[in-house]
């Protein structure tokens, strides 16, 4: 049943507006935008329709990144990641559609950092739903939202993207 | 006749997931696709700057080969240092067994060293399948070609560079040629193949190198090759052991290569865009012209650099199918 309290193309409409106040802030004028996959992805390419950017969005599978490989073992539907041929001292937008323990971003950026010496990464999620487990914070949260514990949220997409709130136990 | 070993399913635990990997026989059509899905992942890391994951970080490989192997103990090696394993490689031919030492204590002497996945190339068939057996739970055991019964991972970087090439296998026309009798990968190969759909199998060679009763595996036998290999998709050339060339099986090397060697002219009669494989090393006049061997449709090249990838998929499979070895589903 999806959520009523979020509109998600609301959301994303402020999300531009302070990604681009960002990116002025910063002067950074050739940001390289990238997707963690699934519905990260969905996000950034919307975030990147509405700033006119023209390189193509780079995606992200951290599957190969996780901490959590010996506990769950490997996730059978991995792809590949496509990211442009070097992200060396390239200003990243990394983009994810929702930010709890943390533990994603750090394999993100683990991933990352193989690709190249970025000259900077900033942090761009929909929801931010708290329970850190890791020092990381995002630059730029579309609504911030606590969850029960027995509660799990998904965002389902792409055509339209609209968020989910189901009761049974997940993980980010 | 062709050699079978009850597998009794031995190569997946509870979940159907590989926690061995022995044999393309028998493995479901879903494991073969998510062992190519998870290579083909794992070749487009050739665009990082660090080749390298951190996924078996802290996970010890041994390469145990009991027999001479050039490429595939070297790429192997390399599959088990991009994701980030340590690895020993042991040459038992030349060591242990040469000073008495038994199989067994051997494994045992390595189980204590911490090991978390032997990789295992041997002569006798069902060595890998023993080993298997032998070890205790919680270590994985690869087969790198066990006499000739199979040599899995050979037959699905096979299998990825097939479908790289074709985009899929349904409707596709397969040839394998040379020395079907003694060959690991043909049979590996055919057993995936055929699990994979594809539309036809031909194994072409003469009468002495084809095995009896190879029919009832669902291939076609010709030892006409120029009948063979009309209108293939796919030629798939194995490699002549020059040892065999003593034995009474075959006529000289120049009469073979006029038979069954793969030159230009014979290609000519398969479809325009078929491919060309070989598993290597390749012998130049012998089963395969230079000019086919280093043209455009060979792909001998491409399944070195695919067999990396296949390799490291079924090692991170094989220890995640380890480490998941309950009845229970896991929790994503």
């Amino acid at each position: 049943m999806p959520s009523s309290n979020h509109n998600v193309d609301f959301l994303l409409l402020q999300m531009t507006e302070s990604l681009r106040k960002l990116l002025t802030d910063k002067d950074i004028s050739d940001p390289l935008f990238i997707g963690i996959r699934s519905g990260g992805i969905w996000i950034a390419e919307q975030l990147h329709q509405n700033l006119d950017i023209s390189e193509p969005l780079g995606t992200l599978d951290i599957s190969f990144y996780r901490d959590d490989f010996t506990r769950i073992g490997l996730d059978p539907k991995v792809q590949p990641s496509k990211l442009p041929s070097s992200t060396q001292e390239r200003h990243i937008i990394l983009v994810d559609d929702v930010i709890k323990t943390g533990r994603t971003i750090r394999a993100a950026l683990n991933e990352l950092f193989d690709y190249g010496r970025p000259a900077s990464v900033t942090l761009v999620a929909l929801l931010d739903l708290g329970c850190r487990e890791l020092p990381i914070s995002a630059d730029i949260i579309g609504s911030s939202l606590r969850l029960k514990t027995d509660q799990h949220i998904k965002l389902i997409g792409p055509e339209p993207l609209a968020l989910e709130i189901s009761q049974r136990p997940g993980s980010e | 006749m062709i050699e079978s070993i009850d597998h009794n399913s031995s190569q997946l635990n509870g979940n159907g997931q590989l926690k061995h990997f022995l044999t393309t026989e028998d493995l479901p059509a879903t494991l073969l696709n998510e062992i190519l899905d998870t290579a083909n992942s794992f070749l487009d890391m050739s665009s990082q700057q660090v080749k390298k994951v951190p996924l078996l970080r802290g996970k010890t490989i041994v390469n145990l080969f009991f027999e001479p192997s050039t490429r595939t103990s070297s790429t192997f090696e390399l599959a088990a240092k991009r994701l980030s394993a340590d690895v020993l490689n042991l040459n038992i031919s030349s060591s242990s067994t040469s000073k008495g030492e038994s199989l067994k204590d051997t494994l045992m002497t390595l189980e204590a060293m911490h090991a978390d996945m032997f990789v295992v190339r041997h002569p006798d068939s069902g060595a890998a399948h023993f080993i298997a057996n032998q070890v205790t739970p919680n270590i994985a055991v690869i087969n790198a070609g066990d006499g000739r019964h199979a040599h899995p991972t050979q037959a699905m970087l096979d299998m990825l560079t097939i479908k790289r090439c074709k985009g899929d296998f349904s409707g596709l026309v397969v040839a394998i040629v040379g020395d079907i009798l003694h060959s690991r990968v043909a049979r590996s190969q055919i057993h995936a193949l055929r699990t994979l759909g594809v539309a036809e199998i031909r194994v072409i060679a003469p009468k002495t190198l084809i095995p009896k009763d190879i029919e009832f595996m669902g291939v076609k036998v010709y030892t006409d090759m120029r009948q063979g290999i009309k209108d293939c998709d796919v030629v798939g050339m194995l490699r002549l052991q020059k040892e065999r060339m003593n034995s009474a099986l075959l006529p000289s090397e120049s009469e073979f290569f006029k038979l069954y060697g793969l030159d230009t002219e014979k290609l000519k009669l398969a479809k325009p865009d078929a491919i060309v494989m070989h598993p290597g090393p390749i012998n130049r006049g012998v089963e395969i012209e230079s000019a086919v061997a280093d043209g455009p449709q060979s792909t001998i090249l491409q399944q070195v650099t695919n067999g990396i990838a296949v390799r490291m998929a079924v090692m991170s499979m094989a220890i995640s199918g380890q480490l998941n070895n309950s009845n229970s589903p896991v929790q994503r």
